[in-house]
């Protein structure tokens, strides 16, 4: 089956992401193809290359890039939500005037239209969130 | 599109204020709007909120994006569904709710209500009918 995940919530204070990632991760074993992971909302703080958590927990955004890395993701930031909550890539930082990007590896900044898109060539839509 | 046309259903079930919810769902709406799909919106739980007429969001400081919910009919989209049992709960009436309309093209582009309260019953087959739901 041909899925699109969506991921509206950030990382920690949710536990959206973790679901949204052990279902992204049980799928691909099964077989199924992921055609997109999008991120919403809060969710495109899953993005972020510069959070630190304590050594003993799990780090979602490594999570996530190593799991696009390995299996070929295509995990796309919406980039309205992203300006709001201060996720660049290097073009927008240039675009935008600022003076840093922080978009991790296997992220890229893209629009609302990747969504509606991933809706209409995926067999289901799955959205995690609150 | 090679996959034709879905079904659409966007499903708004929190507060237009308190959360960024309602007003990011609305921007999907508008970006769908541009890729020619059935397209329907559905309101349920404290997202009737969002269609109480009158907001006046001056003392939140944040921006009063309720005429957007107006502008929808030149959107094409001319199918919003409010949960009756939502409205009732929370003591209003379809006369609290904006006036939402369309102009239909099979009907020499009269003017007509977008909105349609149904009950809850009703909502979940709206639901079992759509081929794509995003919640907000």
């Amino acid at each position: 089956m041909k899925l699109g995940i969506v991921v509206n919530e950030g990382p920690y204070t949710h536990e959206a992401s973790d679901t949204a990632y052990n279902f992204a991760v049980a799928a691909l074993e099964k077989g199924h193809e992921i055609f997109r992971i999008f991120f919403y909302h809060d969710g495109v703080n899953n993005a972020t290359r510069l959070m630190v958590p304590p050594q003993d927990d799990r780090h979602i955004q490594q999570k996530w890039s190593e799991l696009a890395e390995k299996h070929n993701l295509d995990l796309v930031v919406c980039i309205a939500a992203a300006q709001r909550r201060g996720i660049l890539d290097e073009n927008e930082m240039k675009r935008q005037g600022k003076d840093a990007e922080n978009l991790a590896p296997g992220f890229r900044i893209s629009g609302l239209g990747q969504l509606i898109e991933a809706g209409i060539q995926c067999d289901r839509l799955v959205i995690f969130g609150d | 599109m090679s996959e034709g046309v879905k079904k659409f259903l966007y499903v708004n079930r929190k507060a237009p204020h308190g959360t960024i919810y309602a007003l990011e769902a609305l921007e999907v709406v508008l970006i769908g709007a541009a890729f020619e799909q059935d397209v329907s919106l559905a309101f349920l739980d404290d997202g009737v909120f969002q269609l109480v007429k009158g907001w006046d969001t001056t003392e939140l400081g944040s921006k009063n994006f309720q005429p957007t919910y107006t502008a929808l009919g030149d959107y094409d989209i001319s199918k919003v569904f409010v949960e009756r049992e939502s409205l009732e709960e929370r003591g209003l009436t379809e006369a609290d709710l904006l006036e939402l309309t369309y102009e239909d093209e099979d009907d020499d582009w009269a003017e007509k209500s977008s909105i349609r309260v149904v009950s809850r019953e009703e909502m979940a087959e709206i639901m079992a009918e759509n081929d794509v739901i995003l919640s907000f």
